[in-house]
C-alpha cells in the first residue's frame, strides 16, 4: 500500500450529502432546488421542442397536409405556452440563479429556503396542470388568450391552462422574492453594492419585474377565467365589457416578461465575458444601470404590442419613444461586452463560444424589435413571420444561447465534474448555425407578408419554408448532444477542479460541489469583481 | 474572532439557517413580508385599474349599481377593520416587549372583528343574492334611469363581487394567520428577540384593511348627494 496510511474520506458536499428521494423532495438547500428546477424545465424544453417539431414538419409544404387547422392552433398556442411560461421565465433565474446567487453574495442560503422549495412545488403543478390540459385536449387561443375568444368563442382547455400558468407565475413571484431578501440583507461582509457580480444586478432587476408583474398578469387571466365561467362581460363587447382592456392588463406584464427572460441571460453573459477575456467588465457601473434601467422602461412600452389594436395615436407614439429608449441600455450592454474584449486575453472555450452566439444574434434581435417599435413598419410587419423571428432572435438567439452557456460554465460547480470539451463545442457550432437557418428566413418571409399561425400558405413562400425546417432540423440536433453528453459527464467527465475558470466570481471560491452550506467560513469580500488585473495568479486550470 | 466558532456557537431553534442572528433574520422578514405587499398591491391593482376604466366609461350605470350597496353595512364594516388594526397594533405592541398573555389577548379581539366583518360582508352577499343581482346567476336588473345599461351595471357587480370576494379572502387568510399567532403566543413561542412572525402578521393584516378602506369609497360613495 503505497496511499497514505489515513483512507481519503470522499469530502461531503450537497450531492452525497444524502441520497434519498425524500432528501431531495424535501430540501430547502437552494442548489438542490436549482437542480431540481433544472430537470424540470428540461422536461418542458423537450415537450415544448416535440410541437415546434411538427409546427416546422407541417410548414415544409404550402398546403395545410399534416395536421387540420384546429390541432396547428393548438400546437402553436402550446408551444408558446410551454416554452415562455415552462422553460424560458424559470430557466436562468430558476435554474442558474437559483443554483448560484446565494453563492455569489457569500450566503448559507437563499433568505426563504423554504419558500424557496414552495415555489419549485408550485411550478411542479402548474407543469401537472397545463401538461394535464394539453394531454385531454389542448388550447388553442395563442399564448396570448386574446379575449374575446378565449373566453367566449374557444371550446378547447382555456381554463385549466389559466390555472397551471397561475401556479407557475406564482412560483416566479417567490423566486423573484427570494432574490431581493437575499440580494439585500445576505450579503457577505464587504460585499457592498458596487462589488456585486453583474449577474446578481441583472437578476436583481428580474426580481423586480416579477413581483411587479407577475400579479397583474395573475389577475388577468382569472377575469378571463371567472368571465369564462360565469359568462360575466368583462372583456366582452357583446356584454358591455372591452378585449381591448384585456390586452392592456395582459401586455403590461407580458412585455416585461421579455425582460424577465432576457435580463438574466445578460448577467450571464457578462460572467462569461469577464472571465474568458480576463478583464473587468468594461463600464461596470453602465452595465449594472443598464439592468435597472431596462426594468423601468420595461414596465412603460407595453403598448407596442397593440398598434394595430385601436389604440389612440398619441399613445401609440409615446409607447414607440419608450420602445426606443429600451434599446439605449440594450446597447449599452452589447458595446461594454464588446469593448470588454478588447485586448482582452480571450479563451474560446463553449461557455464563450455561447456568449459570441448570444451577443451576435441579441443585436439582430435587438435591432428588428427596433423595426417594430416603428409605428410605420410594425403596421406592414405585425402577425407576420418577421415578428415571430424577432422575438426567436431575442428568446432562443438570445436566452436560451445564454442558458446553455451558463450550464457549461457553471457545470463543474454544480457537479464537480467537467463536460466534454469537444463535443460541447461541436454542438455550441451546431446550434448557432441551425439557429441562423430555422430563423432568419423568417425574417424574410414576414418581410415580403407571409402571416404567423397559419398552417398553410402561398406557395412562393415554400423555398424558404423548406429552409428554415431544415434548420430546425440541425438546431434539434444541438439541443439533443448537450443532454447525452453532460448526462454522461456526470460519470465519466473529468472531476472538475474548484474553480477551473481561475474566476475571480465568489462562487467559485468554495469546492466543487459545494458544501451544504457553501462556505466552511463566511467569506469577506474585500475587493470590486472581475479585479483579474490583481490576481494574475488566477489561471485556467482545466 | 475566529469564524469556526460561528458553526460549534448553539443556535436558537428559531434562528434560520441563512442568518448571523435574530437582528438580521427579522430584518429579512420583514422585508420579504414587504415585498409580498407590493405583489399582493399589483395584484388589488390590476382590478382597481379595470374597476376605474369600467367606471370612467360607463359612469352613469356604476352610479346606479352603487346605490344597490348597503351603505350602513359598508360603514359599520370600515368601523370594524379599522378598530381591529388598533387591536393588531396594541397585539404587534405586546410582542414586541415580549408580553405573551397581552399578545393572545389581542389576537382574540382581533379575531372577533374579522369574524364580524365577514359575517356582516356575507349578510350583503345574501341580499344581492336575494335581489338577484349576481352576475352569472340568473342576474336580473331593471332600470328606468336614462343613460343606464342593464349590461353594464352587471359589469359593475361584477367587478364589485371580484373586488371584495379576493379582499374576503384575504380576510380569511388574515384569520387562519391571527389563529395560527394565538395558538403560538399561548405556547410562549414569542420574545423580545423573536416575535418576526407577529410583525409580519401584523403588516398584512395592516395592508388587507388599507384594501378595504380604498374598496368602500371606490364601490358605495360614488355619489350619494344626487337622486
Amino acid at each position: 500500500m503505497s496511499a497514505p496510511s489515513v483512507a481519503v474520506e470522499p469530502r461531503e458536499h450537497y450531492l452525497n450529502v444524502d441520497y434519498g428521494i425524500r432528501s431531495w423532495l424535501l430540501t430547502t438547500d437552494h442548489k438542490r432546488i436549482g437542480v431540481l428546477y433544472m430537470i424540470s424545465i428540461t422536461v418542458m424544453f423537450f415537450i415544448g421542442g416535440l410541437f415546434a417539431t411538427i409546427i416546422r414538419l407541417e410548414l415544409m409544404t404550402p398546403p395545410g397536409d399534416l395536421v387540420t387547422s384546429d390541432t396547428y392552433n393548438k400546437l402553436f398556442t402550446m408551444h408558446g405556452i410551454v416554452m415562455v411560461f415552462f422553460f424560458l421565465i424559470p430557466s436562468v433565474p430558476a435554474v442558474i440563479g437559483n443554483f448560484v446567487l446565494p453563492m455569489m453574495v457569500g450566503a448559507r442560503d437563499m433568505a426563504f429556503p423554504k419558500i424557496n422549495l414552495l415555489s419549485w412545488y408550485l411550478f411542479v403543478i402548474g407543469a401537472g396542470i397545463t401538461l394535464y390540459a394539453i394531454v385531454v385536449g389542448g388550447v388553442d387561443t395563442g399564448w396570448t388568450f386574446y379575449t374575446p375568444f378565449s373566453t367566449t368563442y374557444s371550446n378547447t382547455y382555456v381554463f385549466g391552462s389559466i390555472v397551471g400558468i397561475l401556479f407557475a407565475g406564482f412560483s416566479s413571484i417567490f423566486t423573484g422574492l427570494n432574490f431581493i431578501a437575499t440580494i439585500h440583507k445576505l450579503r457577505a461582509p464587504g460585499l457592498t453594492w458596487r462589488r456585486m457580480q453583474l449577474f446578481l444586478w441583472s437578476n436583481y432587476a428580474t426580481a423586480v419585474i416579477m413581483i411587479l408583474g407577475t400579479p397583474v398578469v395573475a389577475i388577468s387571466l382569472i377575469l378571463v377565467a371567472v368571465e369564462r365561467v360565469w359568462h360575466i362581460g368583462i372583456f366582452n363587447p357583446a356584454l358591455g365589457g372591452d378585449p381591448v382592456l384585456f390586452q392592456h392588463l395582459f401586455w403590461f406584464y407580458s412585455h416585461p416578461a421579455v425582460y424577465i427572460m432576457v435580463l438574466p441571460a445578460m448577467g450571464v453573459i457578462s460572467e462569461l465575458v469577464s472571465t474568458f477575456s480576463r478583464k473587468r467588465v468594461f463600464g461596470y457601473e453602465f452595465v449594472a444601470a443598464a439592468s435597472i434601467a431596462i426594468a423601468v422602461f420595461g414596465f412603460l412600452v407595453w403598448g407596442h404590442h397593440m398598434f394595430v389594436a385601436g389604440i389612440s395615436i398619441y399613445s401609440a407614439l409615446l409607447f414607440s419613444i419608450m420602445s426606443y429608449l429600451v434599446a439605449i441600455p440594450s446597447a449599452v450592454k452589447v458595446f461594454n461586452w464588446t469593448a470588454t474584449l478588447y485586448k482582452g486575453a480571450i479563451s474560446y472555450r463553449t461557455p464563450m463560444l455561447y456568449a459570441f452566439g448570444f451577443i451576435g444574434l441579441f443585436t439582430i434581435g435587438g435591432l428588428t424589435g427596433l423595426f417594430l417599435a416603428a409605428l410605420g413598419v410594425d403596421i406592414h410587419v405585425t402577425d407576420t413571420y418577421f415578428v415571430v423571428a424577432h422575438f426567436h432572435y431575442i428568446m432562443v438567439g438570445g436566452t436560451v444561447m445564454a442558458y446553455l452557456g451558463a450550464i457549461h460554465y457553471w457545470w463543474p460547480k454544480m457537479f464537480g465534474r467537467m463536460y466534454p470539451e469537444g463535443w460541447a463545442k461541436i454542438s455550441a457550432a451546431t446550434i448557432f448555425v441551425g439557429f441562423n437557418v430555422t430563423f432568419f428566413p423568417q425574417f424574410l418571409l414576414g418581410y415580403v407578408g407571409m402571416p404567423r399561425r397559419y398552417h398553410a400558405y402561398a406557395p412562393e413562400f415554400q423555398v424558404l419554408n423548406v429552409m428554415s425546417t431544415a434548420g430546425a432540423s440541425i438546431l434539434a440536433v444541438g439541443y439533443l448532444l448537450p443532454l447525452i453528453y453532460l448526462i454522461w459527464s456526470l460519470r465519466y467527465g473529468a472531476i472538475a477542479p474548484a474553480n477551473p475558470w481561475g474566476s475571480t466570481g465568489l462562487e467559485w471560491q468554495t469546492t466543487s460541489p459545494p458544501p451544504t452550506h457553501n462556505f466552511e467560513e463566511t467569506p469577506v469580500v474585500s475587493e470590486e469583481a472581475y479585479a483579474y488585473d490583481k490576481h494574475p495568479e488566477m489561471e485556467f486550470v482545466a | 474572532m475566529s469564524h469556526s466558532t460561528e458553526a460549534a456557537a448553539v443556535r436558537h431553534p428559531a434562528l434560520q439557517v441563512p442568518y448571523r442572528d435574530f437582528d438580521q433574520q427579522r430584518e429579512t422578514a420583514t422585508l420579504g413580508m414587504f415585498v409580498f405587499l407590493l405583489t399582493e398591491l399589483m395584484m388589488f391593482g390590476g382590478l382597481f385599474c379595470g374597476y376605474l376604466v369600467y367606471r370612467t366609461l360607463y359612469f352613469p350605470s356604476f352610479l346606479e349599481g352603487s346605490r344597490h350597496m348597503d351603505l350602513t353595512i359598508g360603514a359599520v364594516n370600515t368601523a370594524v377593520l379599522i378598530c381591529s388594526s388598533l387591536t393588531m397594533a396594541l397585539g404587534v405592541k405586546a410582542a414586541q416587549q415580549g408580553r405573551g398573555r397581552a399578545i393572545v389577548f389581542y389576537m382574540v379581539i382581533t379575531l372577533l372583528f374579522g369574524c364580524t366583518f365577514l359575517a356582516l360582508k356575507g349578510v350583503e352577499y345574501y341580499q344581492h343574492w336575494h335581489a338577484r343581482e349576481v352576475p352569472g346567476f340568473g342576474f336580473e336588473f331593471v332600470s328606468q334611469v336614462a343613460g343606464v345599461d342593464p349590461r353594464r351595471v352587471q359589469l359593475f357587480f361584477a367587478l364589485y363581487f371580484l373586488m371584495t370576494g379576493l379582499h374576503a379572502l384575504h380576510m380569511l387568510i388574515g384569520i387562519g394567520l391571527v389563529t395560527g399567532i394565538l395558538i403560538y403566543a399561548h405556547k410562549g413561542h414569542f420574545t423580545e428577540a423573536y416575535h418576526n412572525p407577529v410583525e409580519n402578521v401584523g403588516l398584512y393584516w395592516h395592508f388587507v384593511d388599507l384594501v378595504w378602506i380604498y374598496l368602500f369609497p371606490l364601490l358605495y360613495l360614488i355619489s350619494r348627494t344626487h337622486t
